[in-house]
């Protein structure tokens, strides 16, 4: 073991002064997450009131605009802002030190002018490309300005965390690096990786929007898109994983499984990331089947981390219920927190990631794919995955993570513990609709689907109506939660003991970690070198075909 | 490392039923063609109306019960807007757009691809069921999607 030379060490006020900092930092993160995810619940409520035929949207602000707004902010948007907010919390709590917050500002200020560009662009209506942006569909070029800081900001946030847990290991060259910061490190590294492919598209993108190039490669740019958008789901699953593993234990006085499994846990979602994108494109002509087929095998590999983490959850729930004296499996149950929104938040999205789970098995599952793609199947998908395990979890977490950044008490916590139930509700009933209405074949991303009373279309509207009343329910949910969360700022009020949200510490009966796992910058060069290996083929497809390249179009 | 042997039998059952997924699939892939629609042949999208078959899309007949039906999507429509054929034929059907990207789908059916400009799609469906079945177009294009629909009439 060397022996390092530390430096002396700050004052402790020096120290709680930086440790404020940082938290207004994640903090303003996790405020600016809450008030998109309000917009963009709006937008989904008129949406499916919409597809419901129960309203219809003026021309001045039109379906697939909101529609449009929506997915941006959803998917893109709060999801970003909130994961980035708690990443900066792992790692800044985890490795205290008096440290500058310029990049982590700059980071922030990045993404918001990114943001606020986009958003205002869109709800213009000069950018109703959805949130997939499709070309030849052609979108104002600050759209396209804008999604790109957005990205380059959440490289600054990556970049601050990188450069603290290299200071921490300078500092600690004996030490693992505390779970927390792996987590937040390892999902980075795997999301600067897979943005990396639509700052390529932006490439190609920005200068066709701005007229200085003629055309422009349609399958080429989206494969680009689908190299980042599937590794852009994981992201949001490390997020609510790192939330499972090591915030959620605390709520019941659980421990953390395994360190060890946890770190190869994550070490296996950045490596199985990126190699994956084409079955997003199963149906898409001009590539080869057999290249879809290997991202078939190589999607399926996610099932080990998730199995992983389904073992390590529930067995830190059964641990800590025998610790208490309780046994079997109603036991645990009953032991559970489950009045607690920090806790029945997260865990009811557990609950919805099974299903979910299994809904992506079969969207992957490649021939099958013909069944679902581009239904309400899919839409199903993505809501009862993103919409309710990530997005409970969030929502469950900012009920804990709120008053332990700012010190205040959390405001109506029984409005809190209501809404989370309405969540979960609302997203099963909606969501359970949107898969049958999916498998009856109705499409996706159509602001009206009676096609003047075609007969095949008439057995869709049932499930249509039952998706916009749980659409419903889930938008009430998430005013509730708007509330709760600015009323916390707004009422101000302060405990004698400061409310705190730990991580949780490892079991004692845990193994050791092999220090193998904490060598992030080998494992990041195994990810590049599969992301290459599974790319190569179908791009060298693409080039080789000598695509046409298409003009820009506005179609909307 | 040590594993627990409860997680150990877990991984082993989820290994286990990824195998058996893949195992299905695979097999029906190779012996029984069942592979997603990946046709790669590419095409001018601004001469798709000088280029032939697509110059006179619609429907030919190749031999008793099979047919191939060449289709144009532009927003907002698909030409043919309507095809008839006898229950059981197999008709298998090439589509390429002449402008944005379109989806191609006849739903409840195996009927399904996305067209992409420059790009021809082919699928094949065997039609055994009588009936006008619904041809939608499932991506986004444009402020009247919801409008490009076509039909299959089988006799």
């Amino acid at each position: 073991m060397s022996v390092t030379m530390r430096p002396a060490a700050p004052s402790g006020q020096l120290l709680a002064l930086s440790r404020a900092g940082g938290n207004l930092l994640a903090l303003t993160h996790i405020y600016t997450a809450t008030l998109v995810l309000g917009v963009g619940a709006l937008f989904g409520m008129l949406q499916g009131l919409s597809r419901a035929s129960l309203i219809t949207m003026p021309p001045a602000f039109d379906y697939y605009r909101m529609l449009t707004a929506h997915g941006v902010l959803m998917a893109l948007v709060f999801t970003t802002f909130f994961i980035t907010g708690l990443f900066t919390y792992c790692v800044y709590e985890t490795i205290p030190r008096v440290r500058s917050l310029a990049l982590g500002w700059t980071g922030y200020c990045t993404m918001l002018v990114g943001t606020v560009l986009t958003t205002v662009v869109i709800l213009h209506g000069d950018a109703t490309v959805l949130y997939t942006f499709y070309a030849p569909l052609k979108a104002s070029p600050f759209f396209y300005f804008g999604a790109t800081l957005l990205v380059l900001g959440t490289w600054c946030v990556a970049f601050d965390c990188i450069f603290n847990v290299i200071w921490f290991k300078r500092m600690n060259p004996a030490k693992r690096i505390p779970l927390p910061a792996f987590i937040a490190t390892t999902t980075f590294i795997m999301w600067i990786i897979a943005t990396l492919g639509v700052v390529a598209e932006m490439g190609l993108l920005i200068p066709w929007s701005l007229g200085w190039t003629p055309g422009i490669d349609v399958s080429l740019s989206r494969m680009l898109f689908w190299y980042f958008g599937h590794p852009l789901v994981y992201f949001w699953i490390m997020g609510a994983y790192a939330i499972w593993y090591t915030l959620i234990p605390t709520t019941f006085g659980g421990k953390v499984f395994s360190d060890a499994l946890t770190r190869v846990a994550f070490v296996s979602l950045l490596l199985l990331s990126t190699p994956v994108g084409l079955h997003h494109q199963y149906l898409d002509p001009g590539i080869s089947a057999g290249w879809k087929w290997l991202h078939t095998v190589v999607t399926y590999g996610v099932v080990i981390p998730s199995f992983m983490t389904a073992f390590a959850i529930f067995a830190s729930f059964e641990i800590a219920a025998r610790r208490a004296g309780r046994r079997g499996f109603l036991g645990t149950i009953r032991f559970l927190p489950w009045r607690n929104p920090v806790f029945a938040g997260p865990a009811l999205g557990m609950l919805l990631f099974i299903p979910g789970g299994f809904g992506g098995i079969v969207n992957n599952s490649y021939s099958m794919d013909v069944l679902v793609h581009n239904t309400m199947w899919i839409v199903g998908h993505f809501h009862i995955t993103v919409g309710g395990p990530v997005a409970l979890t969030f929502i469950g977490a900012s009920y804990g993570l709120i008053p332990a950044l700012s010190g205040r008490l959390l405001y109506a916590p029984r409005l809190a513990l209501i809404q989370v139930y309405t969540f979960f509700v609302g997203m099963t009933i909606m969501s359970t609709a949107m898969h049958f209405a999916g498998l009856l074949g109705s499409p996706r991303r159509t602001s009206d689907v009676s096609y003047m009373g075609a007969q095949g279309a008439a057995t869709w509207h049932p499930e249509m109506l039952w998706a916009a009343f749980g659409g419903t329910l889930v938008a009430i949910s998430i005013l509730m939660f708007i509330i709760v969360a600015t009323g916390t700022y707004v009422a101000n009020k302060r405990a004698e003991v400061a409310p705190t949200f730990a991580f949780a510490d490892t079991d004692e009966d845990a193994m050791e970690t092999p220090p193998v796992l904490d060598r992030l910058g080998t494992w990041a060069v195994i990810a590049i070198v599969l992301a290459l290996l599974a790319y190569a083929g179908p791009v060298t497809q693409q080039l080789q075909a000598h695509a046409y390249l298409a003009p820009g179009m506005r179609t909307w | 490392m040590h594993i627990h042997r409860s997680e150990r039998i877990w991984l082993f059952f989820g290994v286990a039923m990824l195998a058996i997924f893949l195992g299905v699939i695979t097999t029906a892939a190779v012996v029984d063609g069942f592979v997603p629609p990946s046709r790669v042949q590419t095409i001018d999208p601004t001469k798709v109306s000088q280029t032939p078959p697509f110059d006179h899309p619609g429907l030919h007949k190749i031999a008793d019960g099979a047919y191939e039906a060449y289709y144009v999507a532009r927003v907002f429509s698909f030409t043919p807007a309507s095809i008839e054929v006898p229950a059981g034929s197999r008709v298998t059907f090439y589509v390429t757009s002449a402008d944005v990207e379109h989806g191609f789908s006849v739903p409840e059916t195996g009927v399904n691809t996305m067209v992409t400009p420059g790009w021809v799609s082919s699928v094949a469906h065997t039609f055994n069921t009588p009936g006008t079945f619904l041809l939608i177009c499932n991506e986004y294009c444009g402020a009247g999607h919801q409008l490009m629909a076509a039909k299959v009439v089988v006799k």
